[in-house]
């Protein structure tokens, strides 16, 4: 079938098995391999992408449901405020180690981030409660989502 | 590969479910899409998705009821306003589900189609005296949940039947409601035992009415009616306490499995419900 969707801002249109995951969809046919697998089940987050600006599992995903969305993969998040301000703390508080994880938790910390004020940390936990880091280097990202939240919030109270 | 349908209205939906008797009704897809990777290829069912079925979202106050649209994530029931007023334990309960993206997909009626024991809004619905509403060609019915649910992942769901609405009567809150679930972690955890309940005391500080349900501890939601019935009219102190632990520990059926042993269920089923029964005193 045809699915037509905004991806990452730009219009898109693809001939595609109508039940193709989503995750392989992103991955294999449009290459946009930031987007990662891990479990496959919905229980790591490593494939989330935002779907009409809501956190989804791209694992759990068909591609006739993408039909008409608005899609935000990893690739995507550099071209907004709140993702490089989310990608600059991410580097700068040293939240990164494997990686594998980090698309999908920058993606649960821009959702998070969207809500409004910088959020607490108990409230960044439990924003990126559905991703796992099998390195357990959650002190650093929580600092990392904490300092985006701050970054964000400052630099809107100068506008 | 296999077709994917997706109706925009309940009587399309129902058109093409008696169309294709085989396909597969899907909300929030976060436990179809799982148990459909065993599938054999080039043989997977086809899939009737009911995300953008509109009779099938949202909340909406009634006279008597809230209804619920089965397809209605979970987020969105944490976020409602009239499911806080009428319903706040089943909120307490939806937001231990999954994660953050996995309440943004699942559906309350997913979760009571998959009857798995370990549902998590299951209990709470048993509580709240909740009715399954069905829709098919012929017409409609409703079912309270006890009679919905028949066993693990077995339902009163008839060949071309769709759930449409969950139905929540509204009757007066209880001043105590608490649902607790264990689990091996606090986010996409499976529950090993969950509990619901709810109680008013009299102005002397006894049990007026007292209901309790327990999940993963059997093959559908646990209820100890004689339990409930005995404990009216007793205070809250040691002895009544006591005798809660007991009960639940006779009453309950789990079995072992590889997230917890039997044993281990039992004696977490009765530690929640005394926990509950002794608060109730503070």
């Amino acid at each position: 079938m045809k699915v037509r969707f905004e991806l990452n801002e730009a219009p898109m249109e693809i001939d595609v098995a109508p039940d193709r995951r989503v995750v392989d969809l992103l991955r294999e046919d449009l290459r946009l391999t930031g987007t990662k697998e891990g479990c496959g089940t919905g229980e790591c987050g490593a494939c989330t992408i935002l779907v009409n600006g809501q956190t989804r599992l791209s694992c759990l995903m068909v591609a006739a449901q993408l039909d008409g969305a608005r899609v935000t993969t990893v690739e995507g998040l550099a071209a907004t405020t709140a993702g490089a301000t989310i990608q600059r703390a991410f580097v700068e508080e040293g939240a990164v180690q494997c990686g594998f994880c980090i698309p999908g938790m920058e993606m649960a910390a821009l959702a998070l981030l969207r809500q409004g004020d910088a959020p607490g940390r108990e409230c960044i936990r439990e924003g990126l409660s559905g991703n796992l880091c099998r390195c357990t280097g959650y002190t650093k990202i929580v600092d990392a989502v904490e300092r985006a939240g701050r970054d964000l919030h400052a630099g809107r109270e100068e506008q | 590969m296999s077709a994917v349908l997706t109706p925009a209205r309940l009587d399309e939906a129902l058109r093409l479910l008696a169309e294709n008797p085989a396909a597969l009704a899907m909300a929030g897809a976060t436990d179809l899409l799982v148990r459909r990777r065993g599938a054999i290829p080039g043989h997977e069912p086809v899939l009737l998705s009911l995300a953008h079925v509109a009779e099938l979202q949202g909340i909406t106050e009634e006279a008597a009821f809230l209804a619920i649209g089965a397809a209605t994530p979970f987020s969105r029931i944490i976020a409602d306003p009239l499911v806080h007023r009428y319903a706040p334990l089943l909120v307490q309960a939806a937001q231990t589900i999954g994660g953050p993206a996995i309440r943004n997909m699942a559906t309350l009626g997913g979760n009571i189609c998959t009857a798995s024991p370990a549902g998590d809004s299951l209990p709470p619905l048993y509580l709240l005296d909740a009715r399954i509403e069905l829709a098919s060609p012929a017409g409609e019915r409703a079912l309270p949940i006890a009679a919905f649910i028949l066993g693990p992942g077995r339902t009163a769901l008839e060949q071309g039947e769709l759930v449409t609405r969950i139905l929540l009567p509204k009757a007066p809150r209880f001043p105590r409601e608490r649902f607790i679930k264990t689990g091996r972690r606090k986010a996409l955890a499976i529950s090993v035992t969950s509990f619901a309940g709810r109680a008013r005391l009299d102005q002397d500080g006894r049990i007026a009415e007292i209901r309790m349900a327990w999940g993963s501890v059997g093959p559908t939601v646990v209820r100890l009616p004689a339990l409930e019935t005995e404990l009216v009219g007793a205070p809250v102190h040691a002895a009544t306490v006591e005798r809660v632990g007991l009960a639940v520990h006779q009453g309950v059926a789990p079995i072992s499995d590889l997230r917890a042993s039997a044993g281990y269920r039992r004696l977490v089923a009765a530690n929640l419900a005394t926990q509950f029964v002794e608060a109730l005193g503070g």
